[in-house]
């Protein structure tokens, strides 16, 4: 009874799980790249989710095609290329640094800088149109002095 | 009738909208308190309207009313009542009269907490408020109507998702949308400042505490979030840098930002411009993630069923508000003029240059989000953005946030001296360093992640209470500790919630550099061993739950020969929703969480297991309920609630 409803249970629904013990490679090295590389690499009929995580079968097969190439003795770059040749460059989760993702790149460190020069420009502007000269040496002395120091 | 009625007060609670949007504009503008006064109770009746329309929702949905198409296509007669009522906003349209409701709601409090303001800005803001409503009412009525009946009702309904029935996935909207929709009350306090034309420390006095409330809902709406990803999802990702987490991401950011600038407003009469500014923006990314949850635009996990002609509704909603605001910012900003002076180093620049960091991330994190988008419309490139290019992208802003605000949280206003400050934290310093050194001498890997974590997480800490400890004054120990407990409860709620950022900032970079995994298929009966744990499979078997079958591991986990815990990982099947979840089973610990997830079944009798070992995962979400205690510690103190402006001087502080 109870095999004969687990048996139903699975046809309604068998969700592949991520990651199954028989995908996983013997050698313990290799392994450890495919997972790595898996972290980068989007199951494509998913929504944001990546190949190690995902329960979708194209996932699965994008996962044993990973090891397998791994297990040809591709590098990791290779077996990017090998995947991003077959599925375009939608696959990676992290794009690649080239053309106009170049904005996606210096987007942060442009947008700092100009945070801290706007800044810059802001606290030294507005001592100016305050009119506060800095303090005199002998005030300065007698500034420390009061602070304690 | 009872659902009529609600759908009759909703379209009332429209009509008072508008009312309320412009009879006070023009009496503020005209200076007839009249016509101003209107606002106040408009606003509570606009309150009560939506509160009955929402009720009558309820009431459908408890009663399982399935006349009703969202009760049908939502709801099941099975279900427990805790996810009947959840199910109100499981889906677009009831999530969308949420909203609305919280939205009236913050705008009743505006008219109830609001006796302190001056009425000419009393009327604008609950004014701009209600325009907020008005364009949500519209939204709702003519695109997403909850009260639409059916001819034909069905025998029952069609069950909600599953994955959503969760406790924990029951009050992750209501908190998100407090947070969400708390910001359009400091985005209605800056177009009515700019209107009004006058920022003062009494603005930002008024501001900060809506924000502050704000900012609390949303932490811990998210971290809700996220600790149901954790163990609902069945492989512990707490955080997925999904364009919808994004989302709320996005104004939690700002809204730490804008709290902090609120501060130098209140205290100093600087950064006023920026901080409207801030407010603005804050509200914006509101709008933004609610464009993203709806529209189906930028696809995600999310997504709610997305339908373009609410999108386009949406967009248009966001362009009007945010460009109003904007062009309005851009005419008047000009005339608030900054009062305080304030040295290159002081808290005014430490509270700047938070401001500066957290802004630039939560654009980072903008510009991730849409990046696909824009590529697509713009370059032909279609392609993904994702979580290897958020860590790598925003971690170096939260890393450069974390080492250098024990800093500047020390600093006095005005003018400060670097080297002082950071004498005053080498305590701090050298003991965060060390716990890091500790951290890297035992770990077993070569990862800079777990150290750098620990460090942060203890510098933070110790930080902390360095500040609270500097700041009890001289003496000896045990006068100083009764200062200390005497301290302003803000300088409690301040300490608090930075600690409450190291713990979160420590929990994240432990579990992400620490954890231990193993996959494998396991004969019952057989022991195997992860990490310093042993799990034995001690059998399999079939449970039936209220709307579900289950298939439910019993596994045992020792530690050596000793047993730490017995753990139920499960398999669920809803016939209704014809979907699967997996439950995990945790055994919660303080230092680690023991996670397992059942599998299918092998050929050969055996079943796929998949065990984790989540060092310090608790401490991610720990961290978050601390900081929302320290923000609420902060909203109690009693000079948050004294009105404004009554008192010129604070009381006495003990000296530093």
């Amino acid at each position: 009874m109870f095999k004969r409803l687990l048996f139903a249970l699975l046809v309604f629904a068998a969700p592949v799980q991520a990651v199954q013990p028989d995908e996983i490679l013997p050698d313990p090295v290799l392994e450890d790249r495919a997972r790595e590389l898996s972290k980068g690499l989007r199951c494509l009929v998913c929504r944001n989710e990546n190949i190690d995580d995902s329960n979708a079968d194209l996932a699965r097969d994008l996962r044993l095609l990973v090891r397998e190439r791994l297990v040809e003795g591709d590098s990791d770059a290779e077996v990017i290329d090998y995947v991003v040749d077959r599925y375009g460059e939608y696959v990676l989760l992290k794009p690649t640094a080239t053309g106009s993702n170049l904005v996606l790149y210096i987007a942060g460190p442009v947008m700092l800088l100009l945070g801290l020069g706007l800044a810059g420009v802001y606290l030294r502007g507005r001592r100016r149109t305050v009119g506060l000269p800095d303090l005199s040496a002998e005030e300065e002395a007698r500034l420390k002095e009061i602070m304690g120091e | 009738m009872f659902i009529e009625l609600g759908h009759f007060a909703l379209t009332l609670a429209f009509a008072v909208a508008l009312v309320q949007t412009v009879i006070p504009l023009i009496g503020a503008h005209k200076g007839w308190t009249g016509w101003m006064a209107v606002a106040e109770p408009a606003a509570i009746a606009q309150f009560l309207l939506t509160a009955f329309s929402f009720a009558a929702l309820t009431y459908a949905f408890v009663v399982s009313d399935f006349s009703l198409r969202l009760v049908v296509l939502n709801s099941h007669t099975l279900k427990p009542m805790l996810y009947k009522v959840s199910g109100v906003w499981g889906n677009h349209e009831g999530s969308m009269l949420l909203w609305v409701l919280i939205l009236t709601l913050f705008g009743a409090m505006a008219a109830w907490f609001g006796g302190g303001l001056p009425p000419s800005l009393r009327a604008r803001v609950l004014a701009v408020q209600a325009s907020i409503s008005a364009a949500f009412f519209a939204f709702i009525l003519f695109t997403s109507n909850p009260f639409l009946r059916l001819e034909v009702p069905p025998f029952d309904g069609q069950d909600l998702n599953p994955l959503l029935q969760d406790p924990g996935l029951a009050f992750h909207p209501p908190f998100l949308y407090l947070g969400y929709v708390g910001l359009s009350i400091c985005f209605s306090f800056a177009v009515a400042a700019l209107i009004e034309g006058r920022v003062d420390a009494a603005w930002g006095r008024w501001v900060r505490p809506w924000t502050l409330a704000a900012w609390i809902f949303l932490t811990v709406g998210i971290a809700l979030g996220s600790w149901w990803a954790y163990y609902e999802l069945g492989w512990g990702g707490f955080w997925f840098w999904d364009p919808v987490e994004n989302a709320s991401f996005m104004p939690w950011l700002i809204s730490a930002a804008l709290l902090h600038s609120a501060i130098v407003v209140e205290k100093r009469e600087a950064l006023k411009s920026w901080t409207i500014l801030l407010a603005i923006i804050a509200f914006g990314f509101s709008l933004i993630g609610a464009f993203i949850t709806r529209s189906g635009v930028i696809t995600s996990v999310h997504a709610f069923a997305s339908d373009p002609e609410r999108g386009v509704f949406l967009l248009v909603i966001t362009a009007l508000f945010m460009g109003g605001a904007l062009t309005l910012y851009a005419a008047r900003a000009g005339i608030m003029q900054a009062k305080g002076v304030f040295g290159l180093v002081s808290r005014e620049s430490a509270l700047l240059f938070n401001n500066i960091l957290l802004a630039v991330a939560a654009l980072v994190v903008f510009v991730g989000t849409i990046w696909p988008l824009v590529a697509e419309m713009f370059f032909d490139r279609k392609l993904s953005v994702g979580a290897p290019f958020f860590n790598m992208a925003f971690t170096p802003f939260m890393v450069v946030l974390g080492l250098l605000l024990p800093v500047g949280a020390v600093m006095p206003w005005k003018r400060a001296r670097l080297g002082r400050g950071l004498r005053q934290m080498l305590p701090a310093a050298i003991l965060a360093v060390a716990l890091g050194a500790l951290a890297w001498a035992m770990q077993t890997g070569r990862s800079a992640l777990g150290p750098v974590g620990v460090m942060l997480g203890a510098w933070l800490v110790s930080g902390a209470l360095a500040d609270l400890w500097l700041r009890s004054g001289r003496g000896v120990l045990a006068e100083r500790l009764r200062r200390m407990g005497r301290l302003p409860r803000a300088d409690w709620g301040k300490a608090v919630a930075h600690s409450g950022l190291g713990v979160t900032m420590l929990g994240i970079a432990g579990l992400m550099a620490w954890q231990q995994e193993d996959i494998r298929v396991t004969q019952p009966g057989e022991r195997f061993e992860i990490g310093d744990y042993g799990i034995v499979l001690e059998g399999v078997e079939r449970v039936e739950g209220p709307n579900y079958i289950s298939t439910m591991g019993t596994m045992s986990v020792w530690r050596a020969d000793r047993q730490v815990a017995t753990l139920y990982p499960e398999k669920r099947v809803y016939p209704v929703a014809g979907s699967t979840t997996t439950e995990a089973a945790l055994d919660n610990g303080v230092f680690r969480d023991i996670y397992v997830v059942i599998g299918d079944p092998q050929q050969n009798g055996g079943w796929a297991v998949r065990s984790y070992v989540k060092p310090f995962a608790n401490w991610i979400w720990a961290g978050a309920i601390i900081m929302a205690l320290g923000g609420a510690l902060s909203l109690s103190d009693r000079r948050v609630r004294v009105a404004a402006g009554a008192r010129k001087s604070a009381p006495p502080v003990p000296a530093e």
